[in-house]
């Protein structure tokens, strides 16, 4: 370990291994690094952390490019006698040498132990400043150590320190978690829910399309069954089953049972449904010249209950639609909604009230869809729905509260699958998922959009995802829509292509302070379930002995920022806590 | 020219001298050290690296003839012409490599170069070892044209092995200091370390 000029000791050199001296480059480009005579560019991947100790400054930066050069072109043409050892051994790292370019994303404390933050870096180290690997102290002092308000969600890929979310971060803002199909996305949105649910800084309404995250999901890798939500954390979540049939079937019973009135459909559900369903626009829009004919709430029922050509035709003679639209509209909906027995004339009770209530406890919901996971309207129908019910009530809550009487509302994350489907272009303007994901937290209600097609997301919604988790992705336009307004996509899209197709996610956006290629932490043993309860535990045991960090009231108690923490978005602090 | 009375190590007297190097007169006929061996030269010390042996007539103006037609062995022939060790003189050329400030050694040319008739004195083990300790000398050899340097490098660098405790970590540190300085020079580069290993 160095010293510094007052005595203090400095990171430097204590630091991970050192790699070489920095001998150019540019900050939009990164700098290049020569690696010294003993620094393999093998072992040195990209995407890997690399601190460069400057005059003044010290850098924290990742690793974007790896090249081999040699001080004589003619060293391609006429290779050295290398069966020789002796001259292979000199010529490597002298004649024949790597380099790598390293992008300096943030500066650290030049004093170990400092409790200064991190900053961004808007300036490059200077010639020969010494760059080494990042040590596993160093990638701490970046990423957090796990507390109430950082959940480690895996690690660098060539590391054992541990990457943690800023969980407050993650919660302001829609996220989204992207990634081809069979990459893990459902595993590691489990994990995010368990971290976003220890937390307690937001409810969760979660789509489980394919019952993954409920009471029980699966774990393709070792083709068992791993813990869902509800057995982790049975107190605080709730799971409302769509499908009565195979909720019954296990031994352990649903919360609700969700029915869905016919009622309560609204022509904007339609208009979603427009794509999925191969509807004509003017077919679509036919449903709200329905609803001014037969009255808000009846138009579905009465629409559907119509028989016979002659009545369908005088029908669409009354409203003033084509007849062969409407026709076909109707025999559309009847096939598609006649058989979902969710749908009933009058449901038992209040879904939308049931699930509130839940929220409004602070509890947590998973609405289970069962074998109607695989039938993407019906799973579009409720979600929008519901979705649409309960983001008019949190709006309406929003608008009655005040300044003075501060913030009462839980902020809400609704977790979607299949986003895209909601989010497309076509429909992102008209579905509430499109406009949840515009307005952001302004009515404290997020996204977690889980998708496997980003490209055809809307792009304005896009951009408003703040923290991106990105499995592998091989389509050229998903990695384009992923990457889109990125600063540095270009050296992130080595390593997004770099990542194995399993428990490795590359994340970047509002909750980590730089882009981190991650593994994913184990999820499914029961070392795994221990250490995430021991540390639910360790974060209630801390939020019950400090007063009710939700109470809304001026006096309630922030999570205490830890020692050496980064210090990076401290702004809106005030949007959640009040 | 024979004397019996000097130091063991003192091998030769500067006759020529120059900043970059010098000649020296051998004491004994053919007693010159071996090709990039590191010699020593006055006070304050001037290490130099010898590159070129030479034995001649000393009368430049008097070719020497030969004489051996009729002896059945070369022995024979200096055994019966006894004169010839008087005609004949073996004479080194070695480049300046560094000299001694204080307990220091500096790896560049002296303010002034060595004196004629100075002492030149063959390095001990030690000596050597401790010289090539630092290899920033190597840039003084290569930076010259003399002939055959790189013979002479890699002849030093063999030399200098030897007196370290561990000869292949040194060759494998001279051979990247070499590496570095010819950098733009592959060829030259594989040369020398063909000869070094």
């Amino acid at each position: 370990m160095s010293t510094s000029d007052n005595g203090a000791s400095t990171f430097g050199v204590q630091g991970g291994a050192p790699l070489g001296t920095v001998v150019g480059g540019s900050l939009s480009e990164g700098v290049e690094v020569k690696l010294n005579d003993d620094a393999s560019v093998e072992d040195i991947p990209v995407g890997s952390y690399v601190v460069i100790q400057g005059e003044t400054k010290r850098f924290f930066g990742m690793v974007n490019e790896v090249k081999l050069a040699a001080t004589d072109a003619r060293l391609r043409t006429t290779p050295a006698n290398l069966s020789d050892p002796f001259v292979a051994e000199v010529l490597s790292g002298t004649a024949a040498y790597g380099t790598i370019t390293v992008r300096p994303r943030l500066l650290l404390p030049m004093i170990a132990g400092s409790d200064a933050g991190l900053a961004p870096a808007r300036t490059v180290p200077s010639h020969f400043a010494r760059a080494s690997k990042a040590s596993d102290a160093d990638v701490a002092q970046v990423f957090g150590v796990e507390d109430d308000r950082h959940f480690a969600v895996g690690t660098p890929l060539d590391m054992e320190a541990v990457v943690c979310l800023d969980l407050k971060a993650f919660v302001e803002r829609s996220n989204g978690v992207f990634g081809k199909s069979g990459t893990g996305k459902s595993f590691l949105t489990r994990l995010l829910l368990i971290g976003v649910l220890q937390s307690r800084l937001s409810s969760l309404l979660i789509f489980d399309m394919h019952d993954e995250y409920g009471w029980a999901g699966s774990d393709a890798e070792r083709g068992t069954q791993v813990k869902g939500l509800k057995q982790l954390f049975p107190a605080q979540v709730a799971v409302f089953a769509l499908d009565r049939e195979k909720a019954m079937g296990r031994p352990v019973k649903p919360d609700v049972m969700v029915e869905i009135g016919y009622g309560d459909i609204e022509p904007e559900d339609i208009m979603v449904l427009r794509e999925t369903l191969n509807i004509s626009e003017v077919a679509a829009e036919s449903s709200y010249s329905l609803e001014r004919h037969f009255g808000k709430g009846k138009w579905l029922k009465a629409f559907l209950d119509l028989e016979g050509r002659d009545a369908i035709f005088e029908l669409a003679n009354d409203i003033n639609i084509n007849t062969s639209a409407l026709a076909s509209f109707h025999s559309r909906l009847t096939n598609r909604f006649a058989r979902l027995p969710f749908l009933v004339e009058k449901p038992a009770q209040d879904s939308v009230q049931a699930l509130m209530d839940q929220l409004d406890k602070g509890n947590h919901v998973v609405l289970e869809f069962g074998r109607y996971g695989d039938d993407v309207p019906a799973y579009m129908l409720v979600a929008n729905l519901l979705t649409r019910r309960i983001y008019a009530r949190y709006r309406a809550r929003q608008m009655a509260e005040t300044p003075e009487k501060g913030k009462s509302t839980t902020p809400l994350s609704i977790v979607v699958e299949e986003a895209h489907r909601f989010l497309s272009p076509a429909v992102a303007s008209q579905s509430t998922f499109g406009i949840i994901a515009r307005e952001m937290r302004k009515y404290n209600v997020t996204l977690l959009v889980v998708d496997q097609r980003p490209s055809g997301i809307d792009a304005e919604v896009m951009s408003q995802i703040a923290t991106k988790v990105c499995c592998l992705l091989d389509d050229d336009r998903d990695v384009d829509a992923v990457m889109t307004g990125t600063s540095g996509s270009r050296e992130l899209r080595s390593v997004l292509a770099g990542l194995e197709s399993r428990q490795q996610a590359l994340i970047f956006g509002n909750a980590v302070p730089i882009p981190v290629a991650v593994r994913i932490r184990d999820y499914g043993s029961s070392d795994s379930y221990d250490s995430l309860m021991r540390m639910a535990s360790h974060r209630s045991a801390r939020k019950s002995s400090s007063t009710n960090v939700r109470s809304g009231s001026a006096s309630s108690v922030r999570p205490e920022p830890v020692e050496g923490q980064p210090a990076v978005r401290k702004d809106d602090e005030d949007e959640l806590f009040g | 020219m024979t004397t019996s009375n000097h130091e063991p190590n003192r091998i030769a007297e500067v006759v020529e001298t120059t900043s970059t190097g010098f000649t020296a007169q051998c004491y004994e006929l053919y007693g010159a050290p071996a090709l990039g061996s590191l010699v020593r030269v006055g006070d304050p010390a001037v290490y130099a690296i010898v590159h070129n042996v030479t034995t001649a007539a000393l009368d430049l103006g008097r070719r020497v003839m030969a004489r051996g037609a009729s002896e059945p062995t070369e022995e024979a022939v200096y055994h019966n012409n006894p004169q010839i060790a008087r005609l004949l003189a073996t004479h080194i050329e070695a480049l300046v490599v560094g000299h001694g400030v204080g307990d220091a050694t500096k790896y560049r040319l002296p303010s002034s170069s060595p004196r004629i008739h100075a002492f030149v004195y063959c390095c001990e083990a030690s000596e050597i070892a401790s010289f090539t300790d630092g290899l920033d000398y190597l840039h003084l050899l290569t930076s010259t044209s003399t002939p055959a340097i790189d013979e002479v490098i890699a002849a030093s660098l063999r030399l200098a092995s030897e007196c370290h405790p561990d000869p292949d970590t040194f060759n494998i540190r001279a051979g990247k200091a070499l590496a570095t300085e010819l950098a733009g020079d592959i060829a030259r580069l594989n040369a020398i370390l063909r000869g070094i290993s």
